[in-house]
């Protein structure tokens, strides 16, 4: 599904290279997650994935089901499947998250040659879909994430995703603000999105979140590159030991 | 004092060019107003109130030119039940309008008002522009108030049950127009005046509103887009206590624009809201000039303008809030903001607050920005276009004014109207 060769990627504005080779492949129907301390290039993968500016890619290629998506705008690279859940969702006053999901759906839909889906169509399913993420009507008509608590805005973001259906979710931290009650009900809004055709990409420093949402595979990311690759223990191994000896073993 | 010479030459010259209409009863109203003119001279490039916005062509002696601009969109408020009152390139014309009669309100020719002789309107003409000349001169009112040759008289007694819509056409390339319409809301009436249309190649229109104790006005504006044309528009606004006035004016383009508000509150508990949104493009120059002045217990005012600017496009704001002693537990607000889509365009900004109560709350606020690159990736990561994403950006921008209009029909006709020209790239 997707695949990331030897990615290597500078700052626009300044000669700062952050992601150093990064190699990585996501099959469609599994969950890998990507841990690793503060800097180490987690983030960067993500925005560089989903299109964000001031990234320069300088080596490497990052293609879903074949597709470049380097070359493609953020638009474009939505519509062929990735979504990205914000570490920080952005505020945008003004504009209603009904309408603002409601445009991307068939912004996306129309992108794919698909039809637009009906007001009422798209009522019905958001509706449904908020409901199971505690996503009450009030939140829906409000300007989109303004207002709304740590936890309300990544369940935003889960609701987003299963409006759209993407076929590659990119979580970047997820689980950062969260209590335990609001982590699970976002990880059980992620579950419920699992399915054979989606792959899933779930950054995160702690082990916690993947006791919720249970990778399939786990990589330790140090330094802009892949360091480790394993099963759902090693990611109990960093929550034990910290990423001191995992990083001291590799150099 | 004597006029300094270049102001003194370019007032003659404009002067030259008008004929005061005859109409009777106003004649001395006019030929006062011609004197304030002759006192003040018209404005020039050197006036403090006019630092921002040139004022040549609106004084200009030389006869205005501006191409028509024909647009397939459908009519703003085509659909809306309302009493029609339509001017072409200035002039009334009974042929395009309804009967003027409706419930609750009297409206006549401001030319009839003499032979039908109406009390209000002699008392108003010209009153409210001659008392907002002062702490600042606005020439180009008492301008209007001595040649305007055409407007209305609205005198509301009741609620009439459709607003009462003012429909300037512009028909000539050439057409130089002045109106000048009075209005009197009694006590506890209440009415809303709607007003579109490009107006002329060159439109100076003034209108005065007498609005009573416990009456209520409201105001919805949209000046037309035809690129050439150019505007100078007050509102002389007088409220008495517990009455309401609340007016909103979207302008896409125009060469030049300058609508000044001047706004008294004389009554206790009144409220006065004045909001605008303006979207300009290219050679586009708009200005919004404000005065509110606090002169009674406990009211309140609201100012809040949003810009839009590209291309090189200019914004101004000139906006006062003044409040005389005693009139405390006063809350003024005010707001202007600009969005900036690209370093050629800018906006010109002076806030102003005085203060002589004690007890008052006045704040006032002014900003200049570009799109917010990250709430644009965001929209865009969830598929939106990039043009989807700058005009949902630039709508979610300007609702803070639009907002301002209570009528839900009457905001949705403007919100409708500026997607329409956003998604059409103006």
């Amino acid at each position: 599904m997707l695949e990331i060769k030897n990615l290597h990627v500078k700052l626009e504005e300044e000669e700062k290279q952050i992601l150093k080779g990064v190699d990585l492949t996501v099959e469609a129907g599994k969950v890998h997650a990507i841990m690793g301390p503060n800097g180490s290039g987690k983030s960067t993968l993500s925005y560089v994935l989903s299109g964000r500016d001031g990234y320069e890619v300088t080596e490497g290629s990052a293609t879903l089901e074949g597709a470049d998506l380097l070359e493609m705008e953020p638009e474009e690279r939505a519509a062929a499947g990735i979504f990205l859940a914000f570490q920080y969702p952005v505020e945008i006053p003004g504009v209603g998250n009904m309408t603002f999901l409601r445009t991307a759906v068939n912004a996306q839909r129309k992108a794919r040659g698909e039809e637009e889906l009906s007001a009422a169509d798209f009522l019905k399913e958001v509706r449904a879909k908020a409901k199971s993420l505690k996503i009450d009507a009030d939140m829906l008509k409000r300007p989109v994430n303004v207002g709304f608590s740590g936890g309300e805005k990544k369940r935003n973001e889960i609701l987003q995703m299963a409006m759209l259906e993407p076929k590659m979710c990119i979580l970047d931290e997820t689980d950062s603000g969260l209590d335990v009650d609001a982590m699970k009900l976002v990880a059980e809004g992620v579950n419920a999105l699992r399915d054979e055709g989606r792959g899933f990409l779930v950054i995160t420093h702690y082990q916690r979140l993947l006791d919720h949402i249970k990778p399939d595979v786990v990589h330790i990311m140090a330094d802009g590159r892949i360091v480790k690759t394993g099963g759902p223990e090693l990611a109990l191994e960093v929550e034990n030991n910290g990423y001191a000896d995992i990083l001291a073993e590799v150099n | 004092m004597a006029l300094p010479e270049v102001k003194q030459t370019a007032t003659e010259a404009r002067l030259a060019t008008l004929t005061m209409p005859e109409a009777g009863c106003t004649r001395a109203a006019r030929e006062d107003a011609l004197a304030r003119v002759l006192e003040m001279g018209l404005p020039g490039r050197r006036d403090e109130y006019w630092k921002y916005t040139r004022p040549d062509t609106l004084i200009s002696a030389e006869q205005p030119h501006a191409a028509l601009f024909h647009s397939d969109e459908p009519l703003l408020f085509g659909n809306l039940d309302r009493l029609k009152i339509v001017f072409i390139d200035g002039v009334f014309s009974a042929e395009d309008s309804d009967d003027l009669e409706l419930e609750g309100v009297n409206i006549d020719r401001i030319e009839d008002i003499c032979c039908k002789d109406i009390h209000w309107a002699k008392e108003l003409y010209g009153v409210l522009e001659t008392r907002g000349q002062s702490p600042v001169q606005r020439p180009l009112a008492a301008l209007n108030t001595a040649f305007a040759a055409d407007g209305v008289a609205i005198h509301v007694t009741g609620k009439p049950t459709k607003p009462i819509s003012l429909i300037y056409r512009h028909a000539s390339e050439t057409s130089d127009a002045m109106l000048h319409h009075i209005i009197r809301v009694e006590s506890g009436a209440e009415v809303t005046i709607l007003e579109n249309g490009p107006a002329a190649s060159r439109f100076n229109k003034c209108i005065e509103i007498d609005i009573a104790d416990g009456g209520t006005l409201h105001h919805v504006r949209a000046q037309g887009r035809d690129h050439e044309r150019c505007a100078a528009t007050h509102m002389f606004t007088r409220l008495g206590r517990e009455s309401v006035f609340k007016s909103f004016t979207l302008t896409v383009n125009g060469v030049l624009t300058r609508n000044e508000q001047v706004i008294e509150l004389t009554g206790d508990d009144a409220i006065a809201h004045v909001a605008g949104a303006c979207v300009g493009d290219g050679d586009f120059h708009h200005d919004d000039t404000v005065f509110v002045t606090h002169d009674a217990v406990n009211c309140e005012s609201r100012q809040v303008f949003k810009k839009v600017l590209r291309n090189g496009a200019t914004g101004v704001f000139q906006g006062k809030i003044l409040v005389k002693e005693g009139a405390q537990k006063t809350d003024g607000y005010q707001i202007s903001q600009s969005l900036l889509l690209d370093d050629d365009s800018q906006f010109l900004a002076k806030p102003e607050l005085e203060i002589y109560a004690d007890d008052v709350a006045c704040s006032h606020g002014s900003t200049s920005g570009a799109i917010d690159e990250t709430a644009l990736f965001y929209l865009r990561s969830r598929g939106v276009s990039v043009k989807d994403a700058t005009n949902m950006l630039t709508l979610a921008f300007l609702a803070e004014a639009v907002d301002e209009i209570e009528d839900e029909v009457l905001s949705e006709a403007i919100v409708n109207r500026l997607e329409g020209w956003l998604s059409r790239h103006i």
